[in-house]
């Protein structure tokens, strides 16, 4: 069976990595210049499922706690399982106890048990909830790995000026280029995202950290060479322009809060993308005529991206066990 | 009947659409709310361009008025230019007036909200201003046009409920012609039915929705309160006294003792 796969962003990437590892015949087509230049490149990485129930619907949690060891087969070494860690500032500690209230597989830490973990922050927060089970990624770097595993394995890829595949030629067209469908899809729609890097060697982390607040919350996401991601904004907007000084203003704010050694990092960079979404915030993959879409990722790219593909590998694993309904 | 500007709408609940956790469950919040009216906030980047119009279309498509709002805007000038953004947009000449005073309170700037609303009624704007229980100022609004108040209750998210039941009293009670909204500050539904209780003509509310485990629920919730409120109000309830009275008579009865 001869595949195309639409876009190599994340959710193109794992799609691909899973049929190939079906044994199909797989091209992908991107039209930037490089994988991963979309809103997958900006992403926190962050694969929190338990986190992230506290404002979404419980399968962001059923599909996603499957993401880490799918990550960990993919690109090995890649994933780092270390938690996450939820904290607040002294006045919005009822934050906490609402976040915990929304969310479950978390255990409360006091001041030493943070201190323990993250040494950088003992003294600053009286109180936290830490969520063992959780695992983070550097996106740019596994989508790297995921796409070297792929030119390895003889995968064709088609990027920028190449011309446009004959889609006539291919059994099924696998379209997963995300925001590019809005308003070509129904109900589809774009939330803006920003975010920026810090750079600093005065501060370690060795996990996600997020910080509670009731008007900016902010995740920080350690990353190689003293450098940290700080996101996200949450936008109802399908503007992809630079971050705006009020954002910035406000997240680099809250990341001076979690700790003033950010006050003296360099911005490193700043970025802004647009993720798809569906009304509901869940991913879809839908079928129409000879083309499945795989879209709606919104802010859980990496997270249900996993998920996705294993959703279309088994419908077309089921189709080819049975061509005659096919051809009928 | 509850009539804003020219408008008469029957629901006495004003849901805010920010801050739910999909679009999705924005939209059976307003369903179960039976809300007629939705605030919406216009950030700077969402006019621009092509904007967040899926967003807005979702909005549109929930067959309810649309209150758009300056939610955020420090300045006149900042407010002014998100109201006539939000009239372009939204093709309504409603506009919910916040102009922000303090960062950390975001209590409102009353000068500036003065000045805002009387630079956008004069350009046919139907202003509904966002002010504190302030007598005088709620009176130069009425100079400025305002033919709607929305005094807060207490600080915007802080779900405090009432923290000034007189103030609110005597606000009622010294404009009795004027629809009245408590808008921010609202964090339960027994919040609500207290200041309809008092007489107020409607509820806005957003977070306490939005951040509810179940804002859908919450939402009918709030309704359900709104109108016991309203009823209350209408049928007289009882004044607090400071002695018992008994619901039956003591005199007459048998005494076994």
């Amino acid at each position: 069976m001869r595949i195309l796969v639409k876009g190599a962003g994340v959710a193109g990437l794992t799609v691909a990595w899973q049929l190939y590892r079906h044994g199909l015949d797989v091209t992908i087509r991107e039209r930037a210049e490089k994988a991963g230049a979309g809103a997958s490149g900006f992403a926190g990485g962050m694969l929190a499922p338990w986190c992230e129930r506290e404002s979404a619907e419980e399968p962001v949690l059923t599909l996603g706690r499957l993401a880490a060891d799918w990550w960990e087969a993919a690109v090995p070494g890649h994933v780092h399982r270390r938690g996450t860690l939820v904290v607040a500032g002294g006045r919005d500690a009822g934050e906490l106890d609402r976040f915990a209230g929304r969310t479950s597989g978390w255990e409360w830490l006091d001041d030493a048990g943070i201190s323990a973990l993250e040494p950088d922050l003992a003294g600053r927060f009286r109180k936290a909830l830490f969520f063992r089970q959780e695992a983070h990624l550097d996106p740019r770097k596994a989508l790297s790995a995921l796409t070297a595993g792929l030119e390895d394995g003889r995968m064709r890829f088609l990027y920028g000026q190449a011309g446009e595949p004959n889609e006539g030629r291919y059994d099924r067209v696998i379209d997963c280029t995300g925001a590019s469908r809005i308003g070509h899809m129904p109900e589809l729609r774009g939330v803006r995202g920003e975010m920026f890097t810090l750079e600093t060697g005065e501060i370690t982390l060795s996990r996600p950290v997020r910080l509670l607040h009731p008007r900016h919350p902010i995740y920080i996401v350690p990353r190689e060479k003293n450098r940290f991601m700080v996101g996200a904004t949450m936008i109802e907007s399908e503007d992809a322009g630079p971050i705006t000084a009020r954002s910035l203003m406000e997240l680099l704010n809250a990341a001076y809060a979690l700790h003033p050694a950010f006050g003296e990092a360099r911005l490193a960079e700043t970025g802004a993308g647009v993720r798809p979404a569906f009304p509901d915030n869940l991913p879809r993959v839908t079928e129409d005529g000879n083309t499945i879409h795989v879209n709606g990722l919104y802010r859980h790219g990496f997270l249900l991206a996993p998920a996705m593909a294993g959703e279309v590998a088994r419908r077309l694993v089921a189709q080819q066990q049975q061509p005659e309904r096919r051809a009928s | 009947m509850l009539k804003l500007y020219d408008v008469e709408v029957q629901s006495r609940l004003l849901l805010g659409t920010a801050r739910y956790p999909s679009p999705a469950v924005l939209a059976e919040a307003v369903r179960r709310s039976k809300a007629e009216i939705v605030t919406v906030s216009l950030r700077r980047e969402t006019a621009g361009g092509k904007g967040g119009g899926a967003f807005f279309e979702l909005i549109r498509e929930l067959g309810v008025r649309v209150l758009p709002n300056t939610a955020g805007c420090h300045s006149v000038q900042e407010a002014v230019l998100t109201a006539k953004m939000a009239r372009e947009v939204f093709r309504t000449d409603w506009i919910k007036l916040e102009v922000i005073g303090h960062h950390d309170t975001l209590q409102p700037d009353v000068f500036g909200l003065v000045e805002a609303a009387r630079i956008l009624t004069d350009e046919g704007f139907q202003v509904f201003p966002y002010t504190t229980d302030d007598l005088v100022v709620a009176e130069k609004l009425l100079e400025a046009g305002c033919r709607v108040l929305m005094p807060w209750c207490a600080p915007i998210g802080s779900a405090m409920g009432p923290v000034n039941p007189m103030a609110l009293r005597t606000f009622r009670a010294h404009f009795p012609d004027i629809p009245l909204i408590v808008d921010a500050g609202i964090g339960r539904p027994s919040h609500a039915a207290s200041v309809m209780e008092i007489g107020y003509d409607a509820v806005l509310l957003n977070t306490a929705v939005a951040g509810a485990g179940d804002p859908a629920a919450m939402a009918e919730a709030f309704a359900l309160a709104i109108d016991a409120g309203r009823l209350a109000h209408a049928a007289i309830p009882l004044e607090p006294r400071d002695m018992a009275v008994p619901s039956t008579p003591v005199i007459g009865k048998a005494v076994f003792s």
